[in-house]
């Protein structure tokens, strides 16, 4: 039985080269603006995660503070939940690092008395927590401390981060949604021209008692083979275009092996929905 | 064997193609239903082969009631109930062995099996020397002793045929009608529509059920029809 369903999908594929081929090239190309948008999101998402990993809470400490207090201040605030880890800037270590990203004013820094800058605490968040709200609790409960004299942690900033992923998910979501039911359109019609060529045998296959799976499985094997090579082929061009991108306009990652085995798989997963789809139409009655 | 209870077909675009049909059709009998172009007859065919659903009423087949029948056991009952066409519905890419022996192929027969049956059918029907011919190779009376041959290919207990010598000239569909009173001799109950009054005339011995608009307007019931 599952011989025949083999036999008789590659015969379907003998039979009419020309528009398996321009089945899969369609199901390729609609699955290719799929790929090239995986990959943009994918390194809009890498980018906006390394912007991320920089989102941290800088306590600024008062100049009376006591060594005590200051390790009161550390021991807390690395048992918070949210808290990866924390660094602390003495106000001598402030001083240099400014001397150093502002090299411009090393006269004015050397000219000084006395050392203006405060001593903080850097606190770098866990990556589930670098929400907004998140963010903001850390600060809100590291500025009740009396000894810190103020918190920054570059509100807007963590917001409009977190606005941009979550708008990139959206539109992946849409975009993802809408390519798919092309691909499912583009794979319904072409089982439906094979069906269509082979109606006498199925209404045949029908009268003579054959079972539904039975007339199915050929299409549906038909459908997924031709989504799987759609899927191959836009794998294929997306990586060309990332090749072609990559280095001479911008900086691009490859996606991950499980996200191009996905993009493969769903090929042909749409290519089963579909044909299955339009098989169904047909299988009512002969007549 | 086939009963129709009370049986109403209404079609979306034509309306009512059958009202109140009822009949009883025995095992090993032969019947002829007949009637004018559009009074049900192959509509009624179509019901037994469980390729349309009543609107109302019931039609029993072989124990299988078109009620509780589910989509999974209909190619099954399709096994037990040959059909054949006034159109013969040959596959023309394949001969005449391999339209009977794909028949078998699709229903999950055995390799070893397929030739066999399909000498031995084309031998009960005539064409054992034609194995090797296509369709279009093939006069119109031989088309259908294969299409008949291939609705016999799973022992069938009855044998629908509807207009089966509308194609054909006057030999040809004496010998096919012929083949089918054979077929019957051996146990198979047999149905032919058709409109051809002359062929019920010359075998009066033969149950007549007669359609009107969709409805039965005679039958002669209990005749020497049972084998």
């Amino acid at each position: 039985m599952a011989s025949h369903s083999v036999r008789e999908a590659l015969a379907a594929f003998r039979r009419a080269p020309g528009l398996a081929f321009l089945s899969a090239t369609s199901i390729g190309l609609s699955l290719f603006v799929m790929g090239t948008f995986g990959l943009v999101a994918y390194n809009v998402d890498v980018t906006l995660r390394t912007i991320e990993r920089r989102v941290e809470v800088v306590a600024y400490l008062r100049d009376d503070v006591s060594a005590a207090q200051l390790e009161l201040l550390q021991s807390d605030v690395i048992s918070f939940p949210e808290v990866q880890a924390i660094t602390h800037v003495s106000k001598f270590e402030a001083m240099r690092n400014a001397m150093q990203q502002l090299e411009e004013f090393r006269d004015v820094f050397t000219d000084l008395e006395m050392n203006p800058l405060p001593a903080s605490i850097e606190i770098q968040m866990k990556p589930d927590f670098r929400d907004p709200t998140s963010v903001a609790r850390v600060a809100d409960l590291v500025a009740l401390y009396p000894f810190v004299e103020d918190v920054r942690y570059g509100r807007e900033w963590v917001e409009k981060i977190y606005q941009l992923r979550r708008l990139g998910g959206a539109v992946a979501a849409v975009l993802g949604i809408a390519f798919a039911v092309v691909a499912i359109l583009i794979i319904g019609t072409t089982v439906r021209m094979a069906v269509l060529a082979r109606r006498e045998e199925i209404i045949v296959m029908q009268l003579v008692g054959a079972t539904d799976g039975f007339i199915r499985r050929p299409f549906q094997l038909e459908g997924f083979i031709t989504g799987l090579a759609g899927g191959g082929l836009a794998l294929l061009l997306t990586y060309a275009a990332y090749l072609a991108v990559d280095g001479s306009l911008i900086e691009l990652e490859w996606l991950p092996p499980l996200w191009a085995t996905i993009g493969l798989l769903a090929g042909g997963l749409l290519g089963l929905v579909a044909s299955d789809a339009a098989l169904r139409r047909h299988l009512v009655t002969y007549g | 064997m086939i009963k129709l209870i009370n049986v109403y077909k209404e079609f979306p675009r034509s309306g009512l193609a059958l009202k109140n049909v009822s009949f009883h059709l025995r095992k090993g009998e032969f019947a002829f239903l007949i009637g004018p172009s559009g009074a049900g007859k192959t509509t009624v065919l179509q019901l037994i082969h469980m390729a349309e659903q009543p609107t109302d009423g019931e039609v029993r087949v072989s124990g299988n009631s078109s009620n509780r029948m589910k989509r999974r056991d209909v190619s099954k009952l399709r096994r037990r109930v040959g059909m054949v066409f006034q159109t013969f519905r040959l596959l023309r890419d394949r001969t005449a062995a391999e339209n009977l022996a794909f028949a078998l192929e699709v229903t999950g027969a055995r390799r070893s099996e397929i030739k066999a049956k399909v000498q031995r059918l084309l031998a009960q029907v005539g064409l054992a020397s034609r194995a090797g011919a296509y369709p279009d190779e093939l006069s119109g009376g031989e088309q259908q002793r294969i299409a008949i041959a291939r609705a016999l290919i799973h022992d069938p207990v009855v044998l629908l045929a509807d207009e089966p010598t509308g194609n054909l000239d006057e030999r040809a569909a004496r010998g096919v009608f012929e083949l089918t009173r054979d077929i019957n001799s051996s146990g198979t109950a047999v149905l032919i529509a058709t409109h051809d009054l002359e062929l019920v005339r010359r075998y009066p011995q033969y149950r007549v059920i007669e359609l009107a608009e969709g409805a039965v307007v005679y039958d002669s019931g209990d005749s020497d029809g049972v084998s």
